[in-house]
């Protein structure tokens, strides 16, 4: 059963290096996407063997689901452009420059690989695990133990928000070519489950895989998924006030939750002793939406549009 | 008979490896788009098995994730991607498969 | 062994096959209508029969559900996503093989 197993593992691993190879070498760009999406599937199953459900959750639902969205509606901008027949670079230089830079990076990578402290750090988390506020591991580094990191990371993906939202107006979004009365029933049909999945992926987090970042994604996808529907995202006035207050929160409440901490004669993101669970749940909740409506803008390509100015565009 | 779980996993690997060549040989963009959906399905089988054989249910919620999700990229595709490609572009008559006069 | 988990460890095997059907139209079926057909049908009969026979196995009703609700949901993309592609495949002038 051994060889089995092993036989699983190295034909994982061939596959993801093959189309890891398809998605940045193939010629049509659609291609590239495909492989790239199938990448991120192979890649949530290489997780599950990995024994990381956590990072198997947040694949399957990142790089699947939401970027494989994203990725496939950037083609239709770059559909009408001339094809690209050739490869980004010339195979001849390429050759001379990724081989030798690629062997020094896979025997640097071996290097900090060898030299990783043995046991790692789980008997700590698992030893402190009881004053953490939750039952799950990897909910406890993530918000306590190393919350800094997740107020970083959320800080990453608002500050691509930003960008888009400088970049101006989402582009009206293209009408299929052959429209079809599945697509608005297929939303109804499953936003509801979609917001159901992602309230129970959160709850999961205090004691199991889950947590908001997979929770987020799933909302968000489920967003990207009404609006491939016919839905309109639109906001009232100029302001952009609920949009730009839920695009924060996440972050603003990390911070606060953070500065709490130093106010009340502790560390940076030291929970006051006992209301650590609290602080947690608030966090969940507060960086699941955040990290919803994110990669919700994200997929929008531009600051929302106001209320009554689709028709005037398209 | 859980005992053979790792062997179907396998040989459903091994099924996601050969349908690798759809993508590779296309023709149309659709048939790449297909090819994908199919290794969707499987991998959900092949993570539910392994949920089984490890004994470990909270990876049945990465199955579920797989399966909410599974409708997301195919739509984008029809309704974004494949619309805005010019229609004569990449769909040649299939090539592989001799037409009928 | 229990029955149950006989039960449903034969509906598991039964099941696969028809994953293995689907991947043989999808890689000799001549054109994009086939191949719909071939996975549409046969990779959610392998999908359902897999997801039915492992919650038979464990003898939970909820995870039952929970592995029944998966088969529904891939039920509704994979017809949803047949429909669509076989609609905007004919607006886009792909005939059919044969025609």
């Amino acid at each position: 059963m051994a060889l089995v197993v092993l036989a699983f593992d190295l034909l994982l691993a061939a596959a993801l290096i093959w189309l890891a190879w398809q998605a940045t070498r193939a010629a049509d760009l659609f291609h590239a996407v495909v492989s790239f999406i199938v990448f991120g599937l192979l890649m949530a199953l290489a997780w599950v063997r990995l024994e990381a459900p956590d990072v198997a959750l947040a694949e399957a639902a990142i790089g699947a689901g939401a970027t494989g969205a994203l990725l496939l509606s950037a083609l239709d901008r770059l559909a009408r452009r001339p094809r690209r027949h050739a490869p980004l670079y010339e195979p001849g230089t390429a050759w001379g420059f990724w081989l030798p830079a690629g062997s020094a990076l896979l025997a640097m990578l071996t290097l900090a690989a060898w030299n990783l402290p043995a046991p790692g750090l789980g008997n700590e988390i698992l030893a402190s695990l009881s004053a953490s506020g939750v039952e799950h591991a990897v909910t406890a580094v993530l918000l306590n133990f190393r919350a800094l990191d997740t107020l970083l990371e959320i800080g990453v993906l608002l500050l691509a928000a930003v960008v888009i939202w400088a970049l101006g107006q989402a582009p009206p979004p293209l009408v299929p070519s052959m429209p079809s009365p599945a697509l608005p029933a297929l939303g109804r049909l499953l936003f509801p489950i979609f917001v159901l999945v992602a309230a129970y992926l959160l709850w999961r987090g205090s004691h199991g895989p889950g947590g908001a970042f997979p929770a987020g994604a799933v909302f968000g996808a489920g967003g990207i998924l009404m609006l491939l529907a016919g839905a309109r995202p639109w906001i009232r006035s100029s302001e952009h006030g609920p949009w730009r207050l839920i695009l924060s929160l996440g972050m603003a409440v990390l911070l606060a939750a953070g500065v709490a901490g130093t106010l009340s004669g502790q560390d940076f993101f030291q929970y006051p002793k006992g209301t650590a669970a609290s602080f947690i749940l608030v966090l969940e909740v507060a960086a699941g939406l955040s990290i919803a409506l994110l990669i919700f803008a994200l997929y929008l390509r531009g600051k929302p549009r106001e209320h009554g100015s689709w028709g005037a565009a398209e | 008979m859980t005992e053979l779980y790792p062997v179907v996993a396998l040989l459903l690997l091994l099924n996601i490896v050969v349908g690798l060549v759809r993508i590779l040989r296309g023709p149309t963009a659709a048939d790449r788009m297909l090819a994908a959906e199919m290794f969707g399905t499987s991998a959900v089988v092949i993570v539910l098995l392994m949920a089984f054989v490890t004994d470990n249910p909270s990876l049945v919620d990465v199955a579920l994730v797989f399966a909410l999700l599974a409708a997301l990229a195919s739509v984008t595709f029809v309704s974004r991607a494949w619309s805005a490609m010019p229609p004569s572009d990449p769909d040649p008559p299939c090539p592989d498969v001799e037409r009928k006069p | 062994m229990s029955a149950l988990e006989w039960i449903g460890s034969l509906l598991v095997f039964a099941g696969i096959p028809f994953i293995f059907l689907g991947t043989l139209g999808l890689l000799r079926f001549p054109d994009v209508y086939t191949r719909l057909h071939a996975l549409a049908k046969s990779d959610n009969v392998g999908l359902g029969l897999v997801c039915i026979g492992l919650g038979v196995q464990s003898g939970s009703v909820a995870l039952l559900l929970k592995l029944v609700l998966i088969w529904v949901l891939m039920l509704i993309a994979s017809a949803t996503a047949a429909g669509l592609i076989a609609r905007t495949a004919l607006a886009r002038g792909l005939r059919p093989w044969g025609t």
